[in-house]
């Protein structure tokens, strides 16, 4: 095996170890160690609701996310083309961005009521302002010698979108939906825990009101994480793509 | 004339950078524009490609008023210029959007035989070195066939060796295809080995010191007296000693 896995996996075992050998040294602390909390996963896939809560959770991310890309691309790469609007737009997306997704959960539930539409909403609200602000940079980063290319060939305004704006701005594309999709994921489980009766975050506060089962919350914590980290590496496999890797500075 | 500055001046805000310019380029002729960095020539050949429109005079082509780019006149930046994401035949097909595939096809192939780069058409630009993205460039330009290229130093960002290669594969094109070159440059070899003209700018705000004719033909023997006189009348001209 080589070094590049056998790295990480060492690092794997050695924090299970260390997290076990805790467990066994201060039974007091109340935290259920890695043998218990796998067992809480298999608990969770006999019963049926390892496949069900990750399914949940994943269809609310993909709903929200999917909406907020259809809308945030087209608007940031509006912005970014016209000044007049990015100038009129850009103060009110600097003020919302700072305000967390979170925050709109009472005004989400108001709206919606309690259920995966609001869930589905905050997701895209989280993803939606990221997205728009990335796209909208990466039109202002594109070097300025291939849109005065584009211009002196008098590509029409389709072909110039299509072969020069957006294949010059994909690289930051991939990337902040990469970005973005993680933040989208943090949100669904915040979401989860108050507006929905499914799904990993729910499965977190519920493990713990219904008879403080910590290896059930803990068993959703490392789903969570798992899920999160097998998002990311598909996400990443984009920036493998031959006509964006120009991108990337490891080339 | 072919193209045409008559009384061109520009100034950005308070800077002047262009002073009273007037010069003509003949059809088919390879004109060199040298002059230190700051001087404004880089200035001049956008507002000859439309990119940049004069505080006062005008450039004319054809007789017709410049005001926008135009693809019958193609500006050709340094390498970095060709478009990353699209291979060596999609960049030299970049321009020939109005043709079948066929044709397109059959046009691209003729420019990369022009160029030398059979064999790399599938190779995107960072699998490239610097000369051969140059190469790239030079063939998208050639292959909307315009009457007009401007050349912005393009070689300037090429190691010494592989900018000679660069100089005696431009002329060899050039004498195929017969365009009105354009060709900024702040190297006086490159000028005297290249121009049928060098037009010689003074520093900032830019205003033309002399023109040299170069009247030895090509292939051009750069030890021979005449080449070395001419040489040395424009590094006289640009004020510098010539000695290191």
């Amino acid at each position: 095996m080589s070094r590049s896995r056998l790295l990480p996996l060492t690092g794997i075992i050695a924090a299970l170890a260390a997290w076990q050998i805790a467990f066994v040294l201060r039974p007091s602390s109340l935290i259920p160690g890695p043998i218990a909390v796998a067992q809480g996963i298999g608990e969770l896939a006999v019963r049926g609701l390892l496949v069900k809560y990750v399914v949940a959770s994943l269809f609310r991310v993909t709903w929200g996310y999917l909406v907020a890309l259809v809308i945030a691309i087209p608007l940031g790469l509006a912005l970014g083309m016209m000044r007049i609007g990015e100038m009129a737009l850009n103060p009110i997306l600097q003020i919302l961005r700072p305000i967390s997704p979170l925050a709109w959960i009472p005004i989400a539930i108001l709206w919606f009521g309690v259920g995966d539409v609001s869930a589905i909403f905050l997701i895209f609200l989280a993803s939606l302002l990221p997205m728009t602000v990335a796209t909208m940079n990466a039109v202002h980063n594109i070097d300025p010698v291939h849109l005065a290319a584009a211009r002196n060939f008098g590509i029409p305004l389709r072909a110039r979108m299509r072969d020069v704006l957006i294949p010059a701005i994909l690289p930051q594309l991939i990337v902040a939906m990469r970005i973005t999709l993680g933040v989208a994921w943090l949100v669904v489980v915040a979401a989860e825990m108050i507006a929905v009766n499914s799904g990993l975050g729910f499965l977190i506060v519920d493990a713990r009101n219904a008879g403080n089962r910590y290896d059930l919350v803990i068993a959703g914590m490392v789903l969570i994480g798992l899920v999160g980290i097998v998002l990311d590496l598909l996400m990443r496999r984009l920036e493998r793509l031959d006509s964006v890797r120009w991108g990337y500075a490891s080339e | 004339m072919k193209v045409q500055f008559s009384d061109v001046s520009m100034r950005f805000g308070a800077m002047e950078v262009l002073q009273h310019v007037t010069l003509g380029a003949e059809e088919g002729e390879f004109l060199c524009i040298l002059g230190p960095s700051g001087c404004g020539k880089s200035t001049l050949l956008n507002i000859a490609g439309g990119f940049l429109a004069p505080s006062s005079g005008s450039v004319t082509i054809d007789g017709e008023p410049v005001t926008a780019p135009d693809r019958r006149r193609i500006f050709v930046f340094q390498e970095r210029g060709v478009f990353p994401w699209l291979t060596v035949e999609g960049n030299i097909g970049f321009g020939l959007f109005d043709m079948s595939a066929g044709d397109r096809q059959a046009r691209v192939s003729q420019y990369i035989d022009l160029v030398g780069l059979r064999g790399f058409e599938k190779s995107y630009p960072r699998e490239l070195s610097g000369g051969m993205k140059q190469r790239v460039e030079v063939a998208r330009a050639l292959a909307v066939n315009p009457d007009v290229l401007f050349l912005d130093e393009p070689f300037g960002a090429l190691d010494s060796i592989t900018r000679l290669q660069m100089r005696s594969e431009l002329l060899r094109i050039w004498r195929a295809e017969r365009k009105t070159v354009l060709f900024v440059t702040h190297d006086i070899e490159e000028s005297v080995q290249l121009a049928d003209r060098v037009v010689v700018m003074s520093a900032r705000p830019g205003k033309i010191r002399r023109v040299v004719d170069i009247d030895i033909p090509h292939p051009r023997d750069l030890s021979s007296r005449r080449y070395i006189e001419l040489r040395d009348l424009i590094f006289g001209e640009i004020g510098l000693a010539h000695q290191v």
